[in-house]
């Protein structure tokens, strides 16, 4: 027999016991209504009340995260410009060591090559007509008629013959002073164009100056909104850093793939070298773990190697000297080269290990009908694809660093942004259900009042008639009283 | 800092992980091939098997071949055991020694006239002592014979057995004439065999007669 059962007045007649047990209820309710209403608004307050104050903690921890973040957010935005604009400037500075430095040379060269031009132009000037007092004399001689005379006729035949040879010599050299100016004109060709290269080379220096400059300032105007604080620049901040987190997330992914095709090429021949069936955990073969480190091993050298070269920033790295640096560079680079020469090894060994098996099973009976291929050049293409994957994926493992340094830094902006956003969506959830709680309190006052609702509709039917009384008495004339000082006072 | 911190994690788990209490994860496999005059002819059948568990089992694994005749509790009747190395090109030359061995006793077994009795238990007692001894992670008996124990009156073997953590498969258990007369002596048999493997403690009762099916029992793991 249940609770109920047990309580029902007439067990097989559930509503009319319910309604007897509601009656005898009632006036016992109705007397606990004050302390009733009083304990349900203390339970609703008890359970809002908290949350409410949860909420409200929530909502202040969100904005304090909201204003941290800012602030991180702004602190990695001005870095990263401050590292474009360094680096920039080390273009820059490069530009003006390699070119500008040697300007006072070039400068000298150019002046050079322009003087000889100038010297030379002026000997290509033409050579002065003979004076005009010699052709008068001629132009005299030939007006001279030819009066028969044998002698004079002999004398001007003999005077045109020298003439025409004079002609002759004359325009003669004419031509080959001309040839000589052309071949010195010629000779300029050279001059020209090393001028016309040596200042194509200036404009190429002076435009890749500008547009360093206009990088610059770009990023300078970028910095200043960043010291500004303002909205838009965070906005762009952290779309960028958004952005930037799922782009390194989709590339460390497909880093991730190449990893364990990495694996997969050397954990085999590795049992080898650490020995097969060596267990570290229920799953783990030992050779497993020894080419897992060895991927590991490969990925820190490249991140070592990444970070000497500069292009990336995990490490603190920036206290050691140059040459120490320099050094640790090349020690990683031998290291990385080292790792994939033995991975080649081991992708050798590994075919060697595949085709034993095979062979084995071949040769037991385990395979049965599969027919031994010949052993040509192309059986051989798989090894030689092996050794190749084996040598490369180290070295394309070394570039995971840029991602990874992307991928850390932009999660710090997305994670908190993140957070951010579910705080506020705790604080929510807290609140409404505080308001739910307090309605729910509310309801369940309203409920108690209508169970009780006939004493109360009594209650009330009395209050009115003793209002009335009281209205009616007021209306009524009031006799004064009398006392011993005589003064008179309503009651 | 960061990747610092987390190689550090990582080294530190491997480290632990390491040091943790450590399982074998060997196996050890001891085949039973039944020698007596009605079961003789199936040994071309057990090679097979043989060669097949050669090709499953891995370095560190170790496997064990005894025949099954009039008196079997005996280290005479063990013909090849192999505990393979850590060297996957050792473990091939290894694994194809004891083909041959085992191929040279099927020849020779075949050109015999076979055994007279069929002692099971004495051979199952050798295997587990056999089994234990290699202190594998996983353990399996492989009974390759009818299941049908004859004994001469002189030898004793209504004896408790220990079989404690060990597999049995019985492979291969030919139906007898009778057994076609009435089926239910065979599966009678089976039954009996069963509850004396369990009763002495074996993890497990298998019976395969297709040898197909063998790769379901010594699938690797993982």
């Amino acid at each position: 027999m249940s609770l109920l059962q047990s309580l029902l007045i007439w067990p097989d007649r559930v509503l009319p016991s319910l309604l007897m047990l509601l009656l005898i209820a009632v006036p016992f309710l109705y007397a606990a209504r004050g302390p009733m209403h009083a304990l349900i608004r203390s339970a609703s307050r008890a359970v809002s009340n908290p949350l409410r104050l949860g909420a409200r903690w929530l909502a202040d921890a969100a904005t304090r995260l909201r204003n941290r973040n800012r602030q991180v957010l702004f602190a990695h935005g001005s870095q990263e410009i401050r590292q474009t604009i360094e680096r920039e400037f080390e273009r820059v500075t490069t530009l003006v060591q390699r070119d500008l430095e040697g300007y006072p040379v070039l400068q000298r060269k150019l002046m050079d090559e322009i003087t000889r031009i100038e010297e030379d132009y002026k000997k290509t000037g033409e050579v002065p007509l003979p004076p005009p007092e010699w052709v008068k004399a001629i132009e005299s001689l030939a007006k001279i008629k030819a009066s028969g005379d044998g002698v004079v006729e002999r004398i001007l035949v003999e005077i045109r013959d020298a003439l025409g040879d004079i002609y002759q010599k004359v325009v003669s050299e004419y031509r080959g002073a001309y040839q000589e100016r052309h071949k010195i004109l010629k000779g300029f060709l050279p001059f020209w164009r090393s001028v016309n290269q040596t200042l194509a080379q200036v404009d190429r220096n002076i435009t890749g100056l500008q547009v360093s400059a206009a990088k610059i300032d770009a990023n300078v105007l970028k910095l200043e909104n960043i010291a500004a604080r303002g909205n838009d620049a965070a906005h762009a901040l952290a779309t960028s850093a958004s952005t930037q987190f799922f782009v390194a997330g989709m590339v460390m992914l497909i880093a991730f793939g190449g990893a364990y095709v990495n694996f997969k090429l050397i954990s085999l021949p590795m049992s080898a070298m650490v020995g097969g069936g060596d267990y570290i955990t229920d799953t783990l073969q030992a050779s497993e773990v020894a080419a897992l480190v060895i991927i590991l091993f490969e990925t820190l050298m490249g991140l070592f190697l990444m970070e000497t070269l500069r292009f990336t920033s995990l490490f603190p790295f920036g206290s050691i000297t140059e040459k120490m640096r320099r050094r640790l560079m090349w020690a990683s680079l031998v290291i990385l080269l080292v790792l994939a020469g033995v991975e080649v090894a081991l992708a050798v060994m590994r075919d060697t290990i595949i085709s034993a098996d095979v062979a084995l099973k071949q040769q037991l009976g385990s395979v049965a009908g599969t027919v031994h291929a010949e052993a040509g050049w192309v059986t051989r293409i798989p090894t030689f694809g092996q050794m190749i994957l084996g040598f490369t994926l180290p070295f394309a493992l070394a570039f995971v660093a840029i991602p990874l340094e992307t991928f850390i830094n932009s999660g710090r902006t997305v994670l908190g942004a993140g957070l951010e956003l579910a705080l506020q969506a705790l604080a929510f959830v807290l609140r409404f259900v505080s308001s739910v709680a307090r309605e729910t309190g509310r309801f369940v006052i309203m409920l108690y009042d209508v169970l009780i609702f006939a004493p109360l509709a009594i209650e009330r039917w009395v209050g009115s008639y003793r209002e009335g009384a009281i209205r009616r008495n007021k209306l009524r004339p009031v006799p004064p009283l009398k006392r011993a000082s005589g003064t008179e006072e309503a009651i | 800092m960061k990747v610092a911190s987390s190689l550090a994690v990582l080294g530190a788990f491997l480290f632990v992980v390491a040091c943790g209490p450590q399982a074998n994860h060997n196996q050890a496999v001891y085949v039973l091939i039944d020698t007596s005059g009605t079961y003789v002819k199936e040994l071309d059948k057990a090679q097979g098997v043989v060669n097949y568990l050669l090709g499953t089992i891995n370095p560190g694994d170790a496997l064990a071949v005894g025949r099954v005749k009039s008196r079997s509790f005996s280290e005479k009747e063990i013909v090849a055991k192999v505990t393979l190395g850590k060297d996957p090109l050792a473990v091939n030359a290894q694994k194809r020694a004891f083909s041959e061995q085992i191929a040279a006793f099927a020849k020779a077994e075949r050109q015999s006239t076979g055994s007279r009795y069929t002692d099971i238990t004495g051979g199952i007692i050798q295997a587990a002592e056999y089994l234990n001894e290699t202190q594998a992670g996983r353990k399996t008996i492989v009974i390759f014979s009818d299941m049908q124990e004859e004994l001469d009156y002189k030898t004793v073997r209504d004896i408790p057995i220990q079989l404690d953590g060990i597999r049995v498969v019985a492979l291969n258990v030919t139906k007898l004439g009778t057994d076609n007369v009435d089926p239910r002596r065979y599966l009678d048999r089976l039954e009996w065999w069963e509850k004396r493997a369990r009763t002495a403690g074996a993890s497990d009762w298998k019976v395969v007669n297709d040898m197909e099916h063998l790769d379901r029992i010594f699938r690797k793991k993982g």
